[in-house]
């Protein structure tokens, strides 16, 4: 096996910078100027999915439904031809579903009633709030337990690296209008922990070689230890995008965000692992004095 | 280094392979679709005889089963197929009539040996076995004014008979408010509200008129009342969910004042909101003297039938509590509380009353299915609704009774429990209003459960191969981690009942992918430590201490935000959630303790010099 080839990923870290602040802003400038769509879980009213056995002309439908007096209902192709889901939002009231299945079953044919959601705006006011509270609690635990195992600089790095993965995330669903439901939520702060794992590793590998490598620069041993990981940092990636694509393309209408979002986030956090935590450790003047604890030492290995 | 591991170390990575092998397997054998039949009361025995009926009843429908079985409570008969569930419910109920149950169930088909080890499948969430979830929150602060407006009512009383006038009283939002004339009055109505009425404090604040006087519920007081209304609504719930026949329904508290309703298996929502929403009844009538009045039959139609006087002395509404206990000479006895206008209009009642006998009527709202011939010949079914009114006690009065009373003269403690759950379960304690719904049509959660599997095992295989293409030799253990990874995750899940949902097989399918990161982060450092002139033995040796740490914090930082997901998410993302965090903690264990025990049973110990890495 040859040598381990070290490359100047730090060298690059202006243009790094620059890319990131470029993203960063405009997922920001998208959040806070359009807002996310969201999806039933957080804006409550109530949706109704039926399969029919012919396809289905979504624009008759809508006219159909607006006929019998609903108001403005959203009438969407779900998944295939013959699937349709019907919202209305801004408007919950639990009879609704029952009424409109009632007026969708007087055409001629057989239809599925696959699923009713009513979601009543208190819970989904709950759930944005739970929602939002558990992201910060997250990133405040997480930076916790990094300060206490590594340092502060490497957990000013982790939680920078995070917040940069789920803004853009975020962003992105912003962009892109892509509903972002509960299940979307929970790919988000599966983002979190991925991107975390991600950083750990390289920041365990970079307070290693603090500590053994004596001569050289903080770029020096930073450039040797993303080197040493890189192999790993891509691998795992890997293997990671290929479930996430089998769950995109094989998993349902249903999981199809969470798995978008999962992919964006698990891109994203292969680059800040490299880039994003690196260069926050570096602009705070990380130094091997940051990591000489000699009491601290290595964890014992008490498995096999 | 050796690379040899004790033998105790090799037994318990065999004892635990084992262990998942053993409790994977009964989700290896898919249940049957069945009717599962009970009665509507405790003391009805469904028997060989009952379950005769109702094979005969199928075979007419021509309805395939392949097996029946009756153990006195209840019948279970296992259908060949799913899609005649439904109508074979139907069938059934229309021959077995009203007092029977009969539910949707799937009859677990785990071998007798497995499930004396504990085995049992995985449960499944709505999302894949379709049904409804309700989400109920209760009016607490209704129940709260119930009770205020019958300590208004006794608290005037009182003062009446004391001969303490008022000017007014009256209920101000969660307040009483009395008006006086002056400071006697004032002061001797707060000395008799404090020595009769505990639960109820005077308010005093600055710049209040001395001579009002505001009574406010201590807070102990409300958080009782508030409590009892949750439990007796979940009482209620209970008793009608079992009426809806599903087979293993939820209903349980969430939060301070909601109560979730999961009923696996339902399609009928609106059937399902009309029971969940409906008011059984009781009303307490004195036995008819002569021939006027209405001739009644027994619920569980073991007495004589009885005549009761038309109108009720009080209702059901008037019971705020009845509860099954013993008397003086340990006979089941049931004690009764009324409130105090209940308890007035008793006592009012029975004062002249007393030898006579005063029956429990109870009424249900219910619908029945009836078989009839449509226009075009074939046999049709249909819902109606109907009244049923049945005797549930018939008891005599031995003395004038008032706000609490008791029924004796019960035969068992079977008969006692029944009588107080009935007598509870008469009115809700409190309204209750939707604030969720969720319907997953079974065709639904089929696909989802087909989509779920197909996604599980294309990724499964992606990762198989492509860890095989890297990393050669030590792929194929990193590989054999990884599948005893997904057996012990699903062993575990079934193992402590855990519930699969569709974004618990996405955690899942996520697991698969991140947990071979462990075996990577160690095979990527026994190549470096061989890269840097280690020997094959120390490389591996160095090569797991090392990457050990690393993993170690991955993983539990990962578990933190697991454990966040699983306290703030609902239903199916706390799935997500629950299997992301035994996929991390099995994960820890084949991709460290199994691929080295691994290692070393293959490579440990002997003299090699290069490694298939």
């Amino acid at each position: 096996m040859s040598e381990l080839k070290i490359y100047n990923f730090m060298g690059l870290r202006r243009i790094a910078l620059v890319f990131s602040t470029v993203l960063l802003l405009v997922s920001a400038a998208s959040l806070f100027g359009q807002g996310l769509v969201l999806g039933l879980d957080f804006s409550g009213g109530t949706q109704i999915e039926v399969g029919y056995e012919k396809p289905v002309d979504v624009a008759e439908l809508r006219q159909h439904l607006k006929n019998e007096g609903f108001d403005d209902p959203v009438v969407v192709h779900f998944g295939s031809e013959t699937d349709v889901l019907i919202r209305m939002q801004g408007q919950p009231d639990q009879g609704l579903a029952d009424r409109l299945y009632s007026v969708l079953k007087i055409s001629d044919e057989e239809i599925d009633l696959r699923r009713v959601d009513f979601v009543g705006p208190q819970i989904g006011e709950e759930l944005r709030d739970k929602g939002g509270l558990g992201m910060l609690i997250a990133l405040a635990v997480v930076m916790l337990y990094v300060a206490i195992r590594f340092q502060f600089k490497f957990s000013v790095g982790a939680v920078l690296a995070l917040v940069h993965d789920v803004v853009i995330t975020l962003g992105v669903f912003s962009i892109t209008r892509l509903e972002f439901d509960l299940t979307v939520l929970a790919a988000v702060l599966a983002v979190v922990g991925y991107s975390l794992n991600d950083t750990i590793v390289v920041s365990d590998r970079i307070r290693e070689n603090f500590r053994k490598i004596r001569k050289a620069s903080p770029v020096e041993v930073i450039n040797e230890s993303l080197s040493q990981t890189l192999w790993r940092t891509i691998n795992t990636s890997m293997t990671t995008m290929l479930v996430l694509l089998a769950l995109f393309l094989f998993g349902g209408e249903l999981i199809h965000n969470f798995a978008i979002a999962l992919m964006i986030g698990v891109g994203i956090g292969t680059y800040s692992s490299i880039y994003v935590a690196a260069t926050v450790m570096l602009a705070m003047n990380v130094d091997r004095e940051d990591l000489i604890e000699p009491e601290e030492g290595e964890l014992v290995d008490d498995l096999p | 280094m050796p690379n040899k591991f004790p033998l105790w170390k090799n037994l318990m990575i065999l004892a635990v392979v084992v262990f998942a092998f053993i409790y994977a397997a009964p989700n290896l054998y898919p249940p049957d679709p069945a009717l599962q039949l009970s009665g509507q009361s405790s003391a009805m025995q469904i028997d060989q005889a009952v379950l005769k009926k109702v094979e005969q009843a199928l075979g007419e429908a021509q309805i395939e089963y392949f097996a029946g079985e009756a153990d006195g409570e209840t019948a279970l008969i296992r259908l060949t197929d799913s899609d005649l569930q439904m109508r074979a419910k139907e069938v059934v109920q229309a021959e077995m009539g009203g007092e029977y149950i009969v539910a949707l169930n799937l009859a677990p088909t785990t071998p007798q040996w497995l499930s004396d080890l504990g085995g049992s499948p995985m449960k499944l969430g709505l999302d894949l076995s379709g049904g409804v979830h309700f989400l109920l929150e209760v009016d607490l602060n209704a129940a709260l004014t119930t009770r205020l407006e019958g300590d208004l009512q006794e608290v005037k009383s009182s003062l009446r008979e004391e001969k303490i006038r008022y000017r007014s009283f009256e209920l101000k939002g969660q307040q009483i408010i009395g008006r006086f004339r002056n400071e006697q009055q004032i002061e001797q109505a707060t000395s008799l509200i404090r020595a009769n009425f505990r639960d109820l404090q005077p308010q005093n604040k600055q710049g209040q008129n001395p001579l009002t006087l505001v009574l406010q519920l201590s807070d102990i007081a409300t958080s009782q009342i508030e409590d009892n209304a949750i439990k007796q609504n979940l009482t209620s719930l209970r008793n009608r969910v079992n009426e809806l026949g599903v087979s293993e329904p939820l209903v349980s508290r969430q939060g301070k004042n909601r109560i979730v309703v999961e009923l696996p298996g339902v399609q009928d929502t609106a059937e399902a909101k009309r029971i969940i929403g409906k008011t059984a009844n009781l009303e307490f009538r004195l036995e008819a003297e002569g021939r006027i009045g209405e001739v009644f039959e027994f619920r569980d139609g073991r007495s004589l039938d009885a005549r009761l006087e038309t109108s009720p002395v009080i209702t059901g509404e008037n019971v705020t509590d009845a509860r099954a206990s013993y008397d003086e000479n340990g006979r089941p006895q049931v004690n009764i509380t009324l409130d105090t206008k209940g308890g007035w209009q008793m006592g009012h009642s029975t004062r002249d009353n007393v030898g006579r006998k005063l029956g429990v009527l109870f009424i249900e709202y219910k619908t029945k299915l009836e078989k009839s011939l449509g226009s075009n010949g074939d046999m049709q079914i249909t819902p109606v609704p109907f009244v049923e009114k049945h005797i549930i006690s018939l008891a005599t009065v031995q003395s004038q009774l008032g706000k609490s009373f008791r029924i004796t003269g019960l035969d068992s403690q079977r008969e006692s429990s029944e009588l107080a759950l009935l007598l509870r379960a008469g009115a809700l304690a409190a309204p209750m209003y939707i604030v969720e719904e969720r319907t997953i049509g079974p065709s639904l959660g089929a696909d989802n459960i087909r989509l779920g599997v197909q996604s599980v095992t294309i990724g499964m295989a992606m990762v198989l191969l492509f860890m095989l293409v890297v990393y050669r030799g030590f792929g194929v253990l990193a590989n054999v981690a990884l599948t005893m990874n997904l057996l012990l995750l699903v062993g575990f899940m079934s193992l402590l009942g855990a519930t699969l949902t569709l974004p618990g097989i996405a955690g899942i399918v996520l697991t698969v992918g991140m947990a071979v990161d462990a075996n990577v982060l160690i095979f990527s450092r026994i190549r470096e430590e061989l890269a840097g002139g280690a020997s094959v033995q120390g490389a591996i040796s160095a090569g797991y201490d090392r990457a050990f740490v690393s993993i170690f914090d991955a993983n539990i930082t990962t578990l933190i935000v697991a454990v966040i997901l699983f306290l703030i998410g609902s239903g199916p993302v706390q799935g997500f959630a629950v299997t992301l965090s035994i996929g991390i903690l099995t994960s820890m264990f084949t991709s460290i303790v199994l691929t080295r025990g691994l290692v070393n049973a293959i490579v440990g110990g002997r003299k090699i010099d290069k490694l298939w890495i």
